[in-house]
């Protein structure tokens, strides 16, 4: 019965959090072969409705990450990690050189396929490992290199209009002409990221710190609903290093937006809740100041 | 309606530039053709007849710089495979014209000269409709199209890029030009085709005929250079360039960048064709020498002398090489091969963005 009481916590506690599908089914398997109570079976209907059902804005879920595997030549860059995202989340992953941190947002973008596991977006109707970068990006994931990567050949205004949602196929970009509801979408953006007078620009000839912030701008022009964004301040100085923190801050809320981030100074400055990978698994999950104490954290990564 | 066409215009470019366009087409298409028809022989201001077929040569040419340019220059894709494209387009127009003078070879066959030489006694399969202009002409742009596409879809989906695609493109040149030289293939072996007498009823020989061939190819180059414009300047264009660029990023941005890859390739490919089209009735032969890995390696070098990714730098690049080559190949016949390999070394070198790019640098410089 303990066993029982504990399979059901697990349901109830997954519940709570919106965790569903193969963890749920799981968990419901587990309970059949328990001889689960009618009650726990009812409370497991009950959190896969309420997932479907529009919960308050802060309990739904955009993405889930699922016993994703990866391995390259028999290192496991990824091991059976599993990670949900909670819609308009601000969240740091952090953890050492080579603990998986670059290979989940290639497994997220379709960049790398995994050997096993599944990552889903908000109504879990695909499963993203299946699809290419390009369709991944359609359904609205937006990535931002560790390098900054912005096309150094075109205008900073050319670099959002590519950037900008719609169709991306290749007769609407031989004939389409661009709206004015574009073009203010794009002033818009470049008023966001501080780069209004600087349009007309060659985006390769940008300081550094700028094609960073040209590289956000052009993924709020993609309006993605997931923000991937691989280490935002390296290279940077103290001041940019702020402004980002602000652009950051100001992007969650409405998106989620994961960060990537080796300077823990920058993590603890934006952090809500934070995430810490090691060999290629989560070791901890949760706010900042739980992280910093947590000695398992401190052991592999902090203290190092 | 007019408003929009007349600000796409100037997209593709400014007033100045497109009064550029239209005295260059004029001088070409309208003067130099008069000055062929209409002044006297024994004038100095008048251009003899031999030197038709040579400049419709070079006009041919421009088009499949052009074609090179849009993929290598725009793109970042390095072809070193056009001149397959060429010749399967030439090969497309020289089995028209073989097989509308039926009946007048040397062996007054209804077959072309060189079956009956072997002995063959009904035309292979794929030479049936080529009698036809329009077929031929369909059949010129569609075939090669198909082999690019094709081509194309496997290269690019197996992500081979850069010089791994260059070298896959020089291979599968050279095996078109093994298989070509085969009699067994029906292509004319080594001769190829040759000895054509007439288009649509028109004798080749007669400067009128080979006057409209040079208008044409004019045209052709004119369209062409317009179509490619209206392309680079498109946001297509621009989806184009950041492919070269950061291919990645663009995928990332939701962009399927395949599909713009392999339509860019099809449709130089097809510009390439047509050259080859309109290169053949003017030379007068078509022969597997054409897809020889220096032609399509010659292609190339007229891009980066001419300036790659600059359009016009493709086509003059392409003129100032071959008017040294026909000068050149003259006066110093052995001379030419090492001439060209060392301006390719000192352009690479000195001049990375060709003729045209060193150009605009000076005026830049003047103009400060």
């Amino acid at each position: 019965m303990g066993q029982s009481r504990e399979a059901k916590g697990k349901v109830m506690r997954d519940g709570r959090e919106g965790m569903v599908g193969r963890a749920l089914h799981r968990a419901g398997l587990a309970g059949k072969s328990l001889g689960l109570t009618g009650g726990a079976a009812l409370s497991m209907a009950q959190a896969e409705s309420s997932l479907h059902a529009p919960a308050s804005k802060h309990n739904k879920l955009v993405l889930w990450v699922e016993e994703v595997t990866v391995s390259f030549d028999g290192f496991k860059a990824l091991n059976d990690l599993t990670l949900t995202l909670e819609q308009g989340e601000l969240r740091c992953i952090i953890g050492p050189n080579g603990a998986g941190k670059t290979t989940l947002m290639d497994v997220i973008t379709g960049k790398t396929r995994p050997d096993r596991g599944a990552v889903y977006l908000e109504n879990r109707l695909v499963d993203l490992t299946t699809l290419s970068e390009c369709e991944i990006s359609a359904l609205g994931i937006g990535r931002k290199f560790q390098r900054p990567t912005v096309f150094g050949g075109h205008t900073v205004f050319e670099n959002c209009e590519l950037a900008l949602r719609g169709s991306k196929g290749v007769f609407h970009s031989l004939f389409g002409r661009m709206g004015r509801a574009d073009r203010e979408r794009i002033d818009e953006v470049l008023e966001t990221v501080g780069l209004s007078d600087r349009r007309h620009e060659r985006a390769g000839l940008l300081a550094h710190g700028h094609k960073q912030w040209l590289e956000i701008g052009m993924l709020l022009a993609q309006d993605p609903k997931v923000l991937l964004v691989d280490e935002p301040v390296a290279g940077m100085n103290h001041v940019e290093m702020e402004r980002t923190a602000i652009l950051l801050n100001r992007l969650a809320g409405e998106r989620t937006v994961v960060v990537v981030e080796h300077d823990m100074e920058f993590v603890r400055q934006i952090a809500r809740q934070v995430t810490v990978l090691h060999e290629g698994s989560v070791l901890a999950e949760g706010p900042m100041e739980k992280i910093q104490n947590d000695p398992r954290v401190i052991e592999v990564y902090l203290g190092a | 309606m007019l408003a929009e066409v007349r600000h796409r215009l100037l997209e593709m470019h400014s007033l100045r530039a497109w009064l550029g366009v239209l005295l260059s087409a004029t001088l070409l298409l309208v003067v130099l053709p008069l000055s062929n028809a209409l002044i006297p022989a024994n004038s100095a201001l008048h251009l003899p007849d031999y030197l038709i077929p040579l400049l419709g040569k070079f006009l041919c040419f421009g088009l499949s710089a052009l074609a090179v340019d849009l993929i290598w220059g725009f793109a970042g894709i390095l072809s070193l495979g056009h001149g397959l494209f060429f010749a399967l387009g030439g090969y497309a127009m020289g089995m028209y014209l073989m097989r509308s003078m039926a009946g007048e070879g040397v062996y007054r066959s209804t077959l072309p000269d060189f079956m009956v030489f072997l002995d063959w006694k009904s035309l292979p399969w794929y030479w049936h409709g080529f009698d036809s202009f329009p077929f031929a002409l369909a059949a010129a742009l569609i075939g090669p199209g198909l082999v690019a596409l094709v081509f194309g879809y496997f290269a690019f989906r197996s992500k081979i890029k850069g010089v791994y695609f260059s070298i896959v493109t020089q291979a599968l040149t050279y095996a078109a030009m093994l298989l070509f030289f085969q009699n067994a293939a029906g292509f004319g072996g080594n001769n190829g085709l040759t000895d054509f007498k007439r288009i649509l009823g028109h004798s080749l020989q007669a400067p009128s005929t080979r006057l409209v061939l040079y208008v044409t190819s004019g045209l052709a180059l004119l369209l062409g250079y317009a179509a490619c414009r209206f392309i680079i300047t498109s946001k297509f264009g621009r989806v184009l360039t950041a492919i070269r660029d950061a291919e990645l990023k663009i995928r990332f941005c939701g962009y399927e960048s395949t599909h713009y890859k392999l339509f860019v390739w099809t449709f130089s490919a097809m510009l390439c064709a047509l050259a080859g089209v309109l290169y053949v009735p003017q030379v007068g032969i078509i022969n597997p020498s054409e897809m020889q890995p220096s032609n399509s390696i010659e292609m190339a070098i007229w891009v980066a002398v001419g300036g790659r990714g600059s359009l016009t730098g493709a086509v003059l690049g392409a003129w100032l090489i071959n008017g040294g080559k026909s000068w050149l190949t003259a006066a110093f016949p052995s001379a030419w091969l090492y001439v060209l390999g060392a301006l390719f070394i000192l352009v690479t070198l000195f001049l990375p963005k060709g003729l045209v790019g060193a150009w605009a640098s000076l005026v830049r410089r003047r103009a400060k």
